[in-house]
């Protein structure tokens, strides 16, 4: 801490332009080829991707109440080795979320561990019990500063508590993320409901309980002229009616996890409930859609949905298995993998939707800005010409439920820089 | 053949080698000594997570009759109740030296979950609503010692086919062994992919049952009622249930199955049940054939159980 | 049930017994048993699969032509009764014929076509043991070639056939194979092989380890 001048050396800039990057002071001094300053600790990002730190807008953090599967500062880790600066936490806690109390408690741990910027989500209902609006207003007047409000996990099913949550949050710019799930048509959900679930004999989560969900908030959202978010979108039906109600002038966001851009509901063949997951993987059409979603715009960001569990909750009987994988470290590898290396998108649109994008949904003012001159100094080196097996014994997160262990994803978080503070050099945590 | 999880894991030859491996088996039934020594010293473990007596009686008859241990591990009265999970009553079993695991869970991949824990011969007797396969073998062998064959005949499966294990396992079987298969039930108890099975379907009993040399009813369960699958027990029963008008329409060589425990009068009629025809009794004395059949060749060989 | 393997057909194995021969052994093998058993009242023939059934049925043919009556045959599957289960994959099952006369109390000859280290003798009076009491039991072969590995010797034997261990001895029959001999011939050549394989080819050959 005591050097917080760095001059990064031979970076491409958002995937382009090789040039030099002086952080200084928390910001970005100066860009250009062969800068110098003396007494700044130069770091060779020999050609690495320089992005702007990312912003991940759905992380579960699990605490407090589930400390044995991750923790503030353990997930913060995992942020920073992901290429992370800021992170939402989302609200199911325990306990929940749901008051000022408990979203300043986060914030404070995530400042204390200094990995990265942990910004609460706020549950929409008292206790995620989908029945009495949370006190939003006090959340968002809180120290956390509360812009995101979600009962993820669960869905807000009552249309009308729905509609009145999407109103009160005008007042304070607010976002109701919602975690799309029709509840009745998902009652023992196991996996996606098909082919697969079909043979296997488990009880399936249609992707219309999905979807109806989506386009009702859709309408509400239009009909009382709200901002909407729509957490981990895993359908191509989901994709068509976002697109739908883009076209309609809905102020409406979505994002996809890096799982559901890459794997596919097949994987439960093998009963290995590291594939669980809510909602559950699809098939590959919809990963296709989701894909091309993405590219188009239509999903506005990536978000992980990083899902910490202990290992005995995942080596058991499907049916009994937690539901959530891991995806912090993984995320951006996936990325590439699946939109950039597949000419779907190139870095500029990865930065976009990795980091402006989450951030300005979240309203968050440091995060998220462009590499250039006076912002702050959040940057993420990422050397795409890496390959490495995925092992998630050695990875920073308490947990280790990565369904991508074992496979080999290209790329490597090279560095992440927090206001010009490096909290990953060399692939290690500062 | 290793483990038997699923009916779909077996080739016609190896559905074929069981069901004549039992067939020579049931001998045994009928000798003063109803004992084989094949598996002598080696140890079988009844895993059972659910109440189902007539399996695991079936299954315990047949380790006896090959002279192997037989472990009754139950759910009740174990530390399975107290919460033990699933994969350290697989490393007990392991460290037990157990050589079969017999297993019948309330969970779908159960049983495959256990295989990947244990090194003996896993054998799923049941998992959730997964699959049943060594139900599905003795109604195979049981259609076989009624009908002399299995190529080419035309096997109704009527009732909660969304929920049924056994229907699962009977489809993937029959269909190796070359029956035609139609499932019969009303939409709401068929699976949405149905149409992606090896087999027919239909909502209609009565279009069916003319054309079936074997009609086999599926259990109806309580919790089904009570969950809008279909309006009433009284209407399920008029539309699919087997009474003695609907069975004078089936052919005259044609037979009915049930897996049991039955609800007589809701899917079958007593009349139906009790009738020369039904296999329902018989299905029971080949269950162990089947059994003794299974066991036999997953641990009887080199390539199985733990070696020493 | 087993396919029937021919591996042996080679040009180093050599005919001992060729049809005729056989034929004589087979006919001075039923007039023993009729002499030994006193006229053969109650005995009833037991061929061990697979060889051995077709020469209980020939030997059953023999005496009934000699005797004028008919005499009670069956056949024996013995695997589920051996003692070498766990050093191959599992085998199919054979079936187990018992003529309508049971055993109870019957003087059973057991039949087989190479008698050698016994283990299959052995196994057959296990499962003769499960199957009823019989009076009295004994062994009829049509070669024995040596090397018993258990206290067993046969009652009536075709010809003594003095071989190596290295040796492999194969009994083809007319029922089986389409014509009958004994054949003698080297080890089959196939490297690495376990010594338990030897014993798992078709009729006769090494039958009763």
């Amino acid at each position: 801490m005591t050097n917080t001048t760095h001059l990064i050396r031979d970076a491409r800039i958002l995937g382009g332009e090789r040039a030099d990057i002086l952080l200084r002071g928390g910001r970005i001094e100066a860009i250009g080829p062969g800068l110098a300053a003396d007494g700044a600790q130069v770091v060779d990002a020999a050609g690495a991707v320089a992005l702007p730190g990312l912003v991940d807008l759905h992380t579960h953090l699990r605490e407090p109440g589930r400390e044995d599967a991750e923790t503030v500062a353990t997930g913060s880790r995992s942020a920073a080795m992901g290429g992370y600066t800021a992170v939402f936490a989302m609200a199911n806690t325990d306990p929940v979320a749901d008051t000022a109390g408990v979203v300043e408690q986060v914030w404070r741990l995530g400042r204390e561990a200094g990995h990265c910027d942990v910004h609460p989500v706020g549950a929409v209902t008292r206790g995620l019990g989908g029945e009495h609006l949370a006190e939003l207003g006090a959340m968002a007047d809180s120290a956390a500063g509360v812009r995101v409000f979600s009962d993820d996990g669960m869905c807000v099913s009552d249309a009308l508590l729905m509609r009145r949550a999407l109103e009160y949050v005008k007042a304070f710019d607010g976002v109701v993320a919602q975690h799309a799930q029709e509840p009745r048509l998902t009652e023992g959900a196991q996996m996606n409901e098909g082919v697969v679930s079909d043979r296997l004999g488990l009880a399936g989560w249609p992707a219309v309980a999905e979807e109806a969900v989506i386009a009702r908030d859709c309408l509400l959202a239009e009909h009382v002229g709200s901002r909407l978010h729509i957490c981990h979108v895993s359908t191509k039906g989901s994709v068509q009616i976002i697109r739908w109600a883009k076209s309609r002038g809905c102020d409406v966001t979505a994002e996809v996890t890096p799982h559901h851009l890459l794997l596919t509901d097949d994987l439960a063949e093998s009963y290995d409930p590291i594939y669980k997951v809510n909602p559950p993987l699809r098939t590959a059409e919809d990963v296709e859609a989701l894909r091309e979603g993405l590219a188009d715009g239509t999903i506005d960001v990536v978000a992980t949905d990083h899902a910490p569990h202990p290992s005995e909750a995942k080596e058991t009987e499907w049916c009994h298995a937690a539901m959530g994988m891991l995806g912090l470290e993984t995320a951006l590898s996936v990325v590439q993998h699946t939109m950039v290396d597949t000419g779907l998108l190139d870095w500029a649109g990865v930065a976009r939707r990795m980091s402006e994008t989450p951030a300005r949904i979240g309203r968050l003012t440091g995060q998220g800005r462009p590499l250039a001159v006076g912002e702050p100094a959040n940057v993420t080196l990422y050397d795409t010409s890496a390959e490495r097996v995925v092992d998630a014994a050695a990875m920073a997160s308490k947990s280790m439920n990565s369904p991508f262990n074992g496979m080999t994803l290209p790329g490597r978080v090279a560095a992440t820089f927090l206001r010009g503070v490096p909290t990953v050099l060399d692939g290690k945590i500062q | 053949m290793r483990h038997l999880l699923s009916a779909g894991d077996l080739t016609l030859d190896e559905a074929t080698l069981v069901l004549d491996t039992a067939k020579e088996l049931a001998q045994v039934g009928g000798r003063s000594v109803k004992k084989l020594p094949t598996l002598r010293g080696r140890t079988v473990v009844n895993l059972f997570y659910e109440d189902s007596t007539r399996t695991r009686i079936s299954f315990e008859a047949a380790a006896k009759r090959m002279s192997a241990d037989v472990i009754n591990f139950s759910a009740k009265g174990s530390s399975v109740s107290k919460g033990e999970s699933l994969k350290d009553t697989a490393l007990t079993l392991q460290a037990m030296g157990a050589d079969g695991v017999v297993i019948r869970h309330s969970a779908s991949g159960a049983a495959h979950r256990l295989a990947e824990w244990v090194d003996g011969a896993v054998v799923n007797a049941g998992d959730g609503t997964h699959e049943h396969p060594t139900q599905a073998l003795l109604d195979a062998y049981t259609i076989r010692e009624r009908m002399g064959r299995l190529d080419g005949l035309r096997v109704a499966v009527v009732g909660d086919i969304r929920h049924s294990r056994v229907a699962r396992s009977n489809v993937l079987l029959l269909n190796t062994l070359g029956a035609e298969v139609t499932l019969v039930a009303p939409p709401t108890l068929l699976p949405v992919s149905v149409r992606t099975w090896p087999c027919s379907v239909s909502y209609d009993l009565d279009e069916v049952l003319p054309k079936s040399d074997v009609v086999m009813m599926l259990r109806v369960q309580a919790e089904r009622m009570n969950a809008a699958f279909f309006p009433t027990a009284r209407e399920y029963s008029r539309r699919y249930g087997l009474d003695g008008d609907r069975f004078a329409r089936m052919p005259d060589h044609a037979i009915v199955m049930h897996p049991g425990p039955m609800i007589r009068g809701m899917e079958i009629s007593a009349e139906v049940a009790d009738s020369p025809r039904s296999t329902i009794v018989e299905q029971v004395a080949n269950g162990v054939s089947v059994r003794m059949a299974v066991l036999y060749l997953l641990l009887s060989g080199s390539g199985s159980g733990t070696g020493n | 049930m087993h396919a029937r393997k021919h591996a042996d057909d080679g040009s180093q194995s050599r005919a001992v017994l060729e049809g005729p021969e056989i034929d004589r052994a087979l006919t001075r093998i039923a007039h023993e048993v009729l002499e030994r058993t006193k006229g053969g009242a109650d005995i009833t023939l037991l061929g061990i699969r697979t060889g051995g059934v077709p020469l209980a049925r020939r030997l059953a043919e023999r005496i009934e032509q000699v005797e004028n009556r008919s005499i009670p045959w069956g056949a024996l599957d013995i695997t589920m009764y051996r003692d070498d289960l766990r050093l191959a994959p599992a085998r199919a099952v054979g079936r187990t014929e018992i003529p309508a006369e049971g055993v109870d109390g019957r003087v059973v000859v057991l039949v087989d076509d190479v008698l050698f280290s016994g283990r299959t003798v052995r196994a057959a009076l296990d499962a003769l043991n499960d199957l009823g009491r019989p009076r009295a039991v004994q062994l009829a072969v049509l070669v024995d070639r040596g090397h018993r590995e258990l206290p067993i010797r046969a009652d009536y034997v075709g010809k003594n056939l003095p071989t190596s261990v290295r040796e492999n001895v194969t009994v083809r029959l007319q029922e089986l194979d389409g014509h009958d001999a004994v054949l003698i011939g080297p080890a089959r050549p196939r490297a690495g092989r376990a010594p338990e394989e030897t014993a798992t080819g078709g009729t006769g050959t090494e039958a009763d380890r």
